[in-house]
């Protein structure tokens, strides 16, 4: 195996356990190390793209495992393969673009060439010169090859992991958590668009943000500023058995506008030629849920809020940046009044998300207000100490510390 | 489409649209963002879109405002609900290239840098990238009748919540 071996670290979890995290484990170097290790390259299922990201044999697309770039392909039948985006010559990344098509790989720095499945075909000149230099008589390109990482794909998103002890996708998601992903991804669908955010803290205040249903309506103050009653008939949020995936939806969540919005409102809109309307949605499913935020341990996140249909993935970019992508879905067979309005609602979320632009900083507040206090700790209690779903109730940090349980097991912690 | 290219705007037009692509960017830079929607026509779409989405032609970007209604939605909302650390925007603006559609709208396209000053004191290069716009006339006040801000990042810095 050629895995980095990060040094060990002593760190001892607070007695309270999961309702409990200290803070040096967003800012300690040795911390970030480790976890390349033990969850990057752990048993788990990292996203990598989207399959309609690479839609065509040869093409290829860039990916990262936490801090580590992979370039994603499909070969000449179709089968999609992940490696390592280093060279095995001296280590140059290989694909530089960020996506393209191509019979084969080639690096830049000395040319060696390697086929869609990473295995070294040919290195320049191996034979020398006119008779003169090359490589060893012995040197084998058979024995030489991008580090593969083992691929799998479901509903259309595509996972990578380096570990063999990883079971198949279904039992590493659950038949909850995997039933919700066909709900959302298993027809066709299409990318509307995507952009990212570098967001100044660690990767794991991000793993908490968005599996934290506590502060929804306390950060996010656009719906309640705007006296836009929220009557949420029935919500929770459910975890997986190993209380490593969440999903916080919402039933037949109603957004209108009180009267006191509708008379700002119209007099904003009724001039206007189109008279566009953020909220409005049609019915997509019959199960009544209309707000949902799916989490996938470690670092994917699905969300179908009212027609909003996007996938996120955040990773690490060094112990205080994490790069937060978001890409927004419609389905194949959207008419042009479905995909406006996508379009329309995609200003809720994201970067200048009305309602959640807020994330783009919060984190950041955490990190820069736990600097100094790397032997002090969270709390956790909101929704009692548990790790178990919370059927009508989001003011809860369940899935937090369904997080942290899983994330100290994995440590070893 | 246009039908007269550039040599054939006249000067004192071009300085009109300079003045009035100035005056926006000040607008913002003076914290003045409840004037910002008065540069557009009522019906009017501004957008923030990553250049390779645009040019891919994919319909969601950053931000989307579609009429001036959502545009003054978007400052009330920035003014009373969102969250954000305080921060400034400096806009430096290139030359613009000035043309005539068919419809007689102008289309204009323009360079932009946008320096961020957080509070905390550092200033940094926010965005970078080209203002793609329709500039009509109306009642002889010039109007922006749609505003592309095609970034050339796709990567936000943290959040984007005032206007570019
Ligand atoms: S580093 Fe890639 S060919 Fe030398
Ligand atoms: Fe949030």
């Amino acid at each position: 195996m050629s895995v980095a071996l990060a040094p060990e670290v002593s760190l001892r979890w607070p007695a309270a356990g999961v309702t409990r995290v200290p803070f040096r484990v967003f800012s300690d170097p040795a911390i970030h190390a480790l976890e390349q290790q033990r969850i990057f390259r752990g048993p788990l299922w990292h996203f990598l793209c989207l399959e309609i990201d690479i839609p065509n044999p040869g093409d290829w697309r860039l990916g990262t495992i936490g801090e580590t770039p992979i370039v994603v392909t499909r070969d000449a039948h179709g089968t999609i393969h992940a490696m390592v985006n280093r060279c095995a010559h001296k280590g140059a990344l290989v694909c530089l673009q960020e996506r393209g098509n191509a019979e084969a790989l080639t690096c830049v720095y000395h040319s060696w060439t390697y086929d869609l499945a990473g295995q070294c075909q040919s290195v320049a000149f191996r034979h020398g010169l006119r008779g003169k230099g090359g490589m060893p008589e012995d040197f084998d390109p058979a024995q030489h090859r991008l580090e593969p990482v083992r691929t799998t794909t479901f509903c259309g998103l595509v996972f990578g992991t380096f570990s063999d002890a990883t079971p198949d996708i279904e039992t590493f998601l659950g038949p909850g958590a995997a039933g919700v992903i066909r709900r959302n991804l298993s027809r066709p669908h299409k990318l509307l668009g995507m952009h990212s955010q570098i967001i100044h803290n660690n990767w794991k205040l991000y793993a908490e943000n968005v599996r934290d249903s506590y502060h929804a309506t306390l950060l996010h103050t656009f719906y309640t500023t705007f006296k836009i009653n929220r009557l949420d008939m029935d919500g929770g949020m459910i975890l997986s058995d190993d209380g490593r995936h969440s999903l916080s939806y919402a039933k037949r969540a109603q957004l209108r506008e009180s009267a006191e919005y509708a008379n700002v409102h119209s007099a904003q809109y009724e001039s206007g030629l189109h008279g566009p309307h953020l909220l409005d949605a049609f019915t997509e499913f019959d199960d009544g849920i209309t707000h949902m935020i799916q989490t996938v341990f470690p670092t994917l996140t699905i969300q179908h809020t009212l027609n909003s249909l996007a996938v996120r993935f955040f990773t690490p970019r060094g112990i205080d940046q994490t790069e937060l992508f978001w890409m927004y879905l419609g389905y194949a067979d959207d008419d042009a009044e479905r995909t406006a309005m996508r379009v329309r609602q995609a200003n809720l979320t994201g970067a200048a998300g009305l309602v959640s632009l807020e994330d783009g900083c919060i984190n950041e507040f955490v990190q820069r207000g736990t600097r100094g206090s790397e032997d002090r700790e969270a709390f956790l209690e909101m929704g009692g100490r548990d790790v178990a779903s919370s059927d009508g109730s989001r003011a809860t940090e369940t899935a937090i510390r369904g997080f942290w349980q899983n994330y100290r097991g994995l440590m070893g912690w | 489409m246009d039908q007269i290219g550039p040599a054939a705007i006249g000067a004192a037009l071009r300085e009109r649209v300079e003045d009035f692509l100035a005056e926006i960017a000040f607008a913002l830079d003076d914290d003045r963002l409840e004037d910002w929607p008065g540069f557009f026509t009522e019906d009017a779409a501004y957008r923030i879109v990553p250049r390779d989405g645009y040019e891919a032609g994919r319909p969601i970007g950053i931000l989307l405002c579609e009429g001036r209604g959502m545009m003054q939605d978007r400052v009330l909302a920035l003014r009373t609900a969102n969250i954000f650390e305080p921060h400034s925007y400096c806009h430096l603006l290139g030359r613009p290239r000035i043309a005539r559609a068919a419809d007689g709208a102008l289309t204009v396209r323009s360079s932009f840098v946008l320096y961020r000053t957080m509070q905390g004191g550092g200033t940094e290069v926010f965005a970078a990238g080209k203002y793609v716009d329709r500039i009509v006339e109306r009642d002889g006040a010039l109007l922006l009748a749609g505003r592309d801000v095609v970034v050339e990042s796709r990567r936000v810095d943290i959040l984007v919540v005032l206007p570019i």
